[in-house]
């Protein structure tokens, strides 16, 4: 691999997911491209890499693209974030939504273990709020991935990890070596392929977006235009999740941390009022 | 000091999972089978079982049934670890009283997982 080939290659990641290559990624390029190479009959990765300056092949640009993006998730990862939900983010919307919908937004879901956690959790409080029903859109950037997601089929490993067994029995049936999500379950979540570089606007206005675990492979120009896109999306009264380890703070003050709540935040109305008319866009030139 | 009773026939099995517990903070006892178990219980209750199904003399699963008449039996916090990976299985299990089930491969972000969810940890 020339240096050169992997500066072209965290380009085109750049330009393509938003995805920043850190230094030293060698072994990681590796890794992640070995078996798109010998797919597509390349006699290593740094031939594979050439040919990604060379050819512009959009299907092996997408595969490439579709690689080096992480997609590490589990059942009811973290947990808090789901606890919050019921907890805090349930209540309130029992009193100020009359019509009992609520618009969520798993961004980056990958493999679908987000939304479909969501969607479990809102069955088991179904007894306790009746009236409400969850509206979750599922994106991710991955057709890989949403393929996976939306066939909802796991593998034993999967759905050891983070699931409740009352759970798995409740949800799931065994097919083969493999665990399937209930019918229900997958009717319960809407997956679309979507790259968070674009124009999100498609999905309306929202009540809750989880964007956990994304933006820590983003630049600060691109976490900045991505939070503050999310700004204007979410409903004022609404709530943004983050990854544990990530904050809104050094990148914008669109959105202010939830005291107490960790990983939870609100939007920031005095930041907002100044920000809409400008809103930065990719298509308007902003990168 | 929260102690587990380890209770598969394979020794190999009683050593990974020990090493696990170990580094969790859990005192380990060991046991080869149903029997076995059942008197390790009877001189004192652990805190939490980790429990195979398939093993000779006495399985788990009736391991788990006679347990739960013994005096205190109802306390420990019972968590299968097996091959039998099928929902009858399963379901079988919590009806007796287990409170997890892990299947067979498993490692140590599964047990520890597992063992939140109950609330040993």
């Amino acid at each position: 691999m020339t240096p050169e080939d992997i500066e072209h290659l965290a380009a085109l990641l750049k330009a393509r997911s938003g995805l920043i290559l850190g230094a030293d990624k060698t072994y990681l390029i590796e890794s992640r491209l070995a078996p798109i190479a010998r797919k597509e009959g390349f006699a290593n990765v740094a031939g594979l890499l050439t040919s990604l300056r060379t050819r512009r092949d959009e299907k092996i640009i997408h595969a490439v693209v579709d690689a080096m993006t992480t997609n590490e998730t589990f059942f009811f990862r973290d947990k808090t974030p789901f606890d919050q939900f019921k907890s805090d983010v349930l209540p309130v919307f029992a009193k100020s939504r009359v019509s009992g919908d609520i618009k969520v937004w798993c961004a980056a879901c990958s493999t679908g273990q987000e939304p479909y956690s969501l969607a479990m959790m809102m069955d088991e409080a179904r007894a306790q709020y009746p009236r409400m029903n969850l509206d979750i859109t599922a994106t991710d950037i991955s057709e890989r991935c949403l393929e996976k997601a939306q066939a909802g089929l796991y593998t034993q490993f999967e759905v050891q990890r983070g699931l409740p067994i009352t759970m798995m029995v409740k949800n799931f049936e065994k097919v083969d070596e493999m665990w399937r999500i209930s019918p229900k379950m997958r009717q319960a979540v809407k997956f679309r392929k979507m790259n968070l570089l674009d124009d999100l606007r498609g999905l309306g206005r929202l009540d809750v977006i989880y964007c956990r675990n994304v933006l820590i492979y983003f630049d600060l120009e691109t976490k900045k235009r991505v939070l503050e896109q999310m700004a204007t999306m979410l409903a004022d009264d609404g709530y943004l999740f983050l990854g544990a380890a990530e904050t809104v703070l050094g990148i914008t003050d669109a959105f202010k941390p939830l005291s107490g709540m960790r990983g939870m935040y609100v939007k920031n109305m005095a930041a907002n009022a100044s920000l809409r008319p400008s809103m930065p866009l990719r298509a308007a030139g902003a990168a | 000091m929260k102690t587990c009773l380890v209770v598969d026939d394979s020794r190999v099995i009683r050593k990974v999972a020990r090493r696990i517990l170990e580094n969790l903070q859990f005192e380990v006892l060991e046991a080869a089978d149903g029997q076995e178990a059942l008197d390790a219980c009877k001189a004192a209750m652990p805190n939490a079982v980790l429990l195979d199904w398939n093993m000779p003399v006495m399985d788990g699963i009736t391991f788990l049934k006679h347990l739960r008449k013994e005096q205190g039996g109802k306390d420990p916090i019972v968590v299968f670890c097996t091959t039998e990976n099928d929902l009858s299985h399963i379901t079988e299990a919590l009806t007796e009283g287990a409170s997890e089930y892990i299947m067979k491969p498993f490692d140590g972000d599964i047990l520890e997982a597992k063992f939140q969810e109950v609330g040993l940890i």
